[in-house]
């Protein structure tokens, strides 16, 4: 017999190197799940306007965890990001009501700008820790908001028509805030896979001295990454602003922690060099259904604070696990 | 003397500092005397306890997001047990609660270890795990705290054989926090123990092939964390008498002590002692802020700028001093 030649495979060993070859699958099906309990704790729930709705709050999460993941993959973070969107959706919304929308978008995109490239010159040319320099820029991004904030207090604020159009709106069943991340995730995709930017991003994060020592200017990319990281962040605040409809000084707060863990669970190694953006994608909309599950579930705050800190260790601790099989 | 200037050079520039501080704010407020220096203790302990918290993990190596929720955790947990009990009950409280800190920090650890799931993630997932058992045990501030404990960091320590003035610059604050630090902190930094903290961040890998266990060591760090910051919390509810279940802001003003103080954040390098003086130099500065009547807002891009500005002048000396 030929076939008693070639040992046969476990079947389970067999689905785990399966898995790990394609790290989006165990993730695709966690959602699946995730979606299918729902269904069954809600019959009826899972319907095209609920579906349309989930999108619509997963994407502000999904393009801060791009950022999340692009500066994870050369060994960094960017905890500036809540409030960089933060600060553009405040200016946005206040600096429109008495100013052409074109420069009031301008305005709300030099606090980016300003942030993303005190961020890059903090980690690639002084060499500081990211998460410290991030932080400590996101303080004095929130100092400088409460400031601003006094200023505009008699002018109000209101939400541009436009960003709540793409923000809330939905035409023929798709949220229109696919207009905008589509064009956007596809960009970040190919950056990350087929320029030499992304190639250098993945250098970068996985040895940071032989790149330099091939010539990279380090500096330079990492610059040319917090800038574009913040440049993100500032477009989702507008995005944002258009789906909550109301300016506060902790508007994409929130956000924050779980873009960092959207982009773990994705399979973006925190210590740089592996994963990519697609994954980090489904990592977001992963978080977001399990935000509603646990809604829906009504349980107490806190008991729905502890149910989601155990799903996030929990699910990068088995993913971590798969891939690592191989 | 030279070569002790080298060693401790950072903690001694700190020190300069903090003095330099004194003599500004001695200007600005001409009236500034022990009164406000026992107030200034008394704010500065919790961020103390969260920055040793946070040092210990660093030196091994690691970092520690979990903090400030520990301390909210401990100090609901310790202001909802003593609300309305007896003076003695107190005696049962501080010990099961430092117990629960110490418990919890070993649970971040062993986490950590058995999941291999990077240290940021896993205390990033205790963030919200401890901030919800915190909204569990308490949704609103309140509680109560036994008054001997809050007698213990106010007023100061009455020394005999000292004129009063002297005695009046030794708040009970100050002495608690020596105190307790000085007792957790100088027998480990002599034993083996400590010895292992320092080398599984100096390189993992080395101290391992040294025969450190490696794995042990971490949990043990994560486990001081846990009851440094339930020290934290047990100074909150001290000082305020009640439980709040939402974190103040001592998670970043930790990591920012931790940097000021010349602690490396790869792990391995640094003491204490630095972190704790550059506390009172952040708080310091707030203090003198608050005296020249600057707008609080305007207070907190000061301070944040000072952090980076500080990072960024420490990293580039390491730099330097590298080439």
């Amino acid at each position: 017999m030929s076939t008693s030649a070639i040992t046969p495979v476990p079947f389970g060993r067999r689905l785990k190197r399966f898995m790990a070859d394609r790290p989006l699958v165990p993730l695709i099906i966690l959602l699946v799940i995730l979606v299918v309990i729902l269904q069954i704790l809600r019959p009826g729930i899972v319907n095209e306007r609920w579906i349309a709705n989930t999108i619509k709050f997963a994407i502000p999460l999904a393009i801060l965890a791009g950022c999340q993941t692009m500066t994870m993959l050369t060994g960094g973070i960017d905890l500036s990001v809540g409030t960089v969107a933060t600060v553009s959706a405040f200016i946005m919304a206040t600096q429109i009501v008495n100013q052409d929308p074109v420069i009031a978008f301008l305005l709300a995109m030099m606090p980016a700008v300003l942030i993303g490239l005190i961020n890059g010159i903090g980690v690639g040319v002084f060499r500081v820790h990211p998460l410290i320099m991030t932080l400590g820029t996101s303080l004095i991004g929130t100092g400088c908001l409460q400031v601003y904030q006094r200023t505009v207090i008699a002018s109000g604020a209101k939400i541009p028509d436009f960003l709540a159009w793409l923000g809330t709106g939905v035409t023929w069943g798709f949220p229109n805030a696919l207009l905008l991340f589509i064009p956007l995730a596809a960009l970040i995709v190919f950056t990350l896979a087929r320029t030499g930017f992304g190639r250098l991003l993945y250098a970068v994060g996985d040895n940071e001295r032989a790149t330099r020592l091939s010539g990279v200017q380090y500096w330079q990319v990492i610059t040319a990454l917090y800038l574009t990281s913040s440049l993100l962040a500032g477009i989702t605040g507008l995005l944002y602003i258009g789906l909550i409809k109301a300016p506060s000084l902790s508007l994409a707060e929130p956000l924050v922690l779980p873009s960092v863990a959207a982009a773990v669970i994705g399979g973006t190694s925190i210590f740089g060099g592996r994963g990519g953006y697609t994954g980090t994608i489904i990592g977001a909309l992963i978080l977001t259904v399990l935000t509603t599950l646990l809604t829906i579930l009504q349980m107490p705050e806190g008991a729905r604070r502890i149910l989601f800190g155990l799903i996030v260790l929990f699910v990068t601790a088995a993913y971590l696990r798969i891939v690592e099989e191989r | 003397m030279s070569h002790f200037l080298r060693r401790q050079g950072w903690v001694s520039g700190l020190f300069a500092l903090l003095i330099v501080l004194f003599i500004a704010t001695r200007i600005i407020q001409p009236g500034y005397g022990s009164g406000d220096f026992g107030s200034l203790a008394r704010a500065v302990l919790p961020y103390a306890f969260a920055v040793a918290a946070q040092t210990v993990v660093v030196i091994a190596g690691g970092i520690d997001l979990s903090v400030a929720a520990m301390m909210a955790l401990t100090s609901v947990t310790a202001a909802s047990m003593m609300a309305g009990a007896s003076e003695e009950y107190a005696l049962f409280v501080v010990p099961f609660v430092l117990t629960m800190g110490l418990v919890l920090g070993a649970l971040n650890g062993l986490l950590i270890v058995v999941t291999r799931v990077p240290d940021i993630v896993v205390t990033l997932a205790m963030l919200f795990v401890l901030q919800g058992a915190a909204l569990l045990v308490l949704d609103a501030p309140g509680g109560g705290a036994a008054e001997w404990l809050k007698a213990l960091i106010s007023g100061t320590v009455p020394i005999p054989g000292l004129p009063d003035a002297i005695d009046a610059w030794l708040p009970k604050a100050l002495l608690v926090l020596i105190v307790c630090l000085c007792v957790i902190w100088i027998p480990l930094r002599r034993s083996r123990l400590g010895l292992s903290i320092y080398a599984i961040g100096s390189s993992e890998l080395a101290a391992f092939r040294s025969g450190v266990p490696v794995k042990r060591t971490r949990i043990i760090a994560y486990a001081l964390s846990g009851l440094f910051a339930a020290f934290g919390g047990l100074a909150l509810t001290m000082s305020t008498g009640i439980g709040a279940p939402i974190p103040g802001p001592y998670l970043l003003a930790s990591v920012a002590a931790v940097v000021l103080g010349g602690v490396a954040l790869g792990g391995g390098k640094g003491g204490l002692l630095g972190p704790i003086v550059a506390v009172f130099v952040l708080r310091l500065v707030r203090t003198d802020l608050t005296l020249l009547a600057i707008d609080p807002n305007v207070t907190a891009i000061i301070e944040g700028a000072i952090m980076v500005a500080v990072v960024m002048f420490g990293a580039f000396i390491t730099m330097r001093g590298r080439q």
